[in-house]
């Protein structure tokens, strides 16, 4: 029986380490877009964000004072057994989310979105958001906190089958450009493309593409994998650099999601997720014990089942 | 090589005007924090400004850090990261006037026009932060709070924070007092490129409003 207290711990730990510690396959990826950065201000800039990064770690402070809205994402394996119920690991995260606001510091971003009023400690109406997800077979529970920016970055339209990859194209080149000038994204991002379902399960799929998955991972499908490096080239040759100055580093990588969807349809969305790309995930296992890492591993292969059962497809 | 430059607060005439787009910038010296609802409390309002203001500090950081209040009564700053000042450009011109600052420092610059007409008449200028997600750096050049205003009005993100600050930066020049713009000349050249990439792609069915900006016509 994993007890709550247990839950509250890890969610907190993870807020702590996303908002210090850049993920090392993010950092890896910067390094290589750097390498191939020719120009001089855009390779200032990604200097310096890389000393931004060490600073963080060092000092044991954020690496961006914009904490963005700080949410979960919950994988509970089918033998998991644990007190307190749904409602109380929902309520673990609202008081680890409170008391990381206090002690990291996170900025308190959250308001109302009329009255702006401000429980300086991020959690409010439907915050954090915390989505939820299982897995066969297995007696753990998986929590990554994700804190995206959460301004710039992000577009959805409704395409339609005859648009064709040609209308996937456009609408990227058309989001990262509009985002990118003067780097309101804070490129160079991973970016997350969400393809199908309906619109908010599409606009959910390109968010997990870019927050859930990690830097030079690609999708199991060959030619959407294929797909994926050739959006990825498109957007790097731009000729948009960080902070929409001239350069060739704008993805770092970029992840496509899938979802079926509506015979006539073919919804796009584009997410960004920024130079601060922060994520981190604990494992707890049905003994108690927790294990972090930065990994989410959220598209498991039972996530993007496409059969009716799962044992008789693996079987 | 790009030019590096430390300059201490308040910022005087000559040192504005030796600075030009593309140099890299650190500060020393006090600067404050101001965005929407401090500009709508001085100026909508019409509520007082601190006292001595102008002389303490004449540098705006378009700024919310990430703060907590310890049980002594002071702050822990952890991070302070820039926000997008395009929002604020109505703002603009009276707070100049009414506070004679010279340097704003924000997230992304200003639209091109406003350094003409507003910055440069009044002897100010724009820095950018670099990134922007720089939010340790900066957090580690702010050496203490000098003070605070209105916070429990306005909360953390909003209230009006004096920062004393060493070796703070790195910022990069945007604007000069020409009102020439380093944003506005790189996205030139990346503007350039841009009509390529679109070549050879065909056109969705359904267009959308900014596609086509006559609200009367059909997007089919
Ligand atoms: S987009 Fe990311 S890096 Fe940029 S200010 Fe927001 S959280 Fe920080």
């Amino acid at each position: 029986m994993i007890q709550n207290s247990i839950i509250e711990e890890a969610s907190y730990e993870i807020m702590k380490k996303a908002a210090i510690d850049i993920p090392e396959d993010y950092l890896g990826g910067i390094k290589s877009v750097a390498e191939k950065e020719s120009e001089q201000l855009s390779g200032f800039v990604i200097k310096t964000m890389v000393k931004n990064y060490e600073a963080a770690t060092e000092d044991r402070r954020p690496m961006c004072a914009d904490t963005g809205l700080p949410r979960y994402y919950v994988k509970v394996g089918d033998n998991a057994r644990f007190q307190g119920g749904f409602t109380g690991i929902e309520r673990a995260m609202r008081s680890a989310t409170a008391r990381a606001t206090h002690d990291v510091p996170l900025r308190p971003n959250r308001v109302h979105p009329l009255w702006r009023t401000d429980h300086n400690n991020n959690v409010g109406i439907n915050s954090p958001e915390v989505e939820w997800s299982f897995e066969p077979n297995e007696d753990w529970i998986d929590i990554t906190t994700v804190h995206k920016g959460g301004l710039f970055g992000t577009d959805y339209r409704m395409l339609f089958p005859g648009d064709g990859i040609d209308g996937i194209k456009r609408f990227l080149l058309d989001t990262l450009i509009s985002f990118g000038k003067r780097g309101l994204c804070c490129q160079p991002a991973i970016v997350g493309v969400g393809l199908g379902g309906s619109k908010d399960t599409c606009m959910q799929l390109g968010k997990q593409a870019a927050c859930l998955r990690v830097v030079g991972d690609r999708n199991p499908d060959p030619e959407i994998s294929a797909l994926e490096l050739e959006l990825k080239e498109i957007g790097n040759g731009i000729g948009m650099g960080p902070m929409g100055f001239v350069g060739s580093s704008m993805v770092v990588d970029l992840h496509i999601e899938v979802g079926h969807t509506h015979t006539g349809g073919m919804p796009i969305s584009v997410h960004t997720f920024c130079l601060s790309s922060r994520r981190a995930t604990a494992r707890i296992h049905g003994n108690g014990e927790i294990e972090y890492r930065t990994d989410p591993k959220w598209f498991t292969p039972y996530h993007r089942r496409e059969t009716i059962g799962w044992e008789e497809a693996s079987c | 090589m790009l030019r590096e430059v430390s300059i201490n607060l308040p910022v005087t005439p000559e040192d504005i005007e030796s600075l030009t787009p593309g140099s890299i910038v650190y500060l020393n010296g006090i600067v404050y924090t101001a965005r929407e609802r401090v500009y709508d409390k001085i100026m909508v309002k019409g509520e007082k400004l601190p006292d001595n203001f102008s002389s303490l500090s004449n540098v705006n950081f378009h700024c919310s850090p990430a703060a907590a209040p310890q049980e002594d009564g002071s702050y822990h700053i952890g991070g302070v990261t820039a926000t997008a000042s395009f929002r604020f450009s109505k703002y603009l011109a009276d707070w100049l006037d009414l506070t004679q600052t010279k340097i704003i420092i924000g997230k992304g610059g200003m639209p091109g026009d406003d350094y003409k007409n507003i910055l440069a008449p009044r002897g100010a200028i724009y820095l950018t932060t670099v990134g922007y997600g720089t939010g340790a750096l900066l957090g580690r050049g702010v050496q203490a709070v000098e003070s605070v205003h209105w916070l429990d009005e306005l909360g953390i993100a909003q209230a009006m924070w004096m920062f004393r600050v060493k070796n703070f930066g790195p910022f990069l020049v945007d604007s000069d007092l020409q009102g020439n713009s380093l944003f506005a000349q790189q996205g030139e050249i990346v503007n350039q490129n841009i009509e390529s990439l679109y070549e050879g792609l065909k056109e969705p069915a359904l267009h959308r409003y900014g596609e086509t900006h006559d609200r009367k016509n059909e997007l089919m």
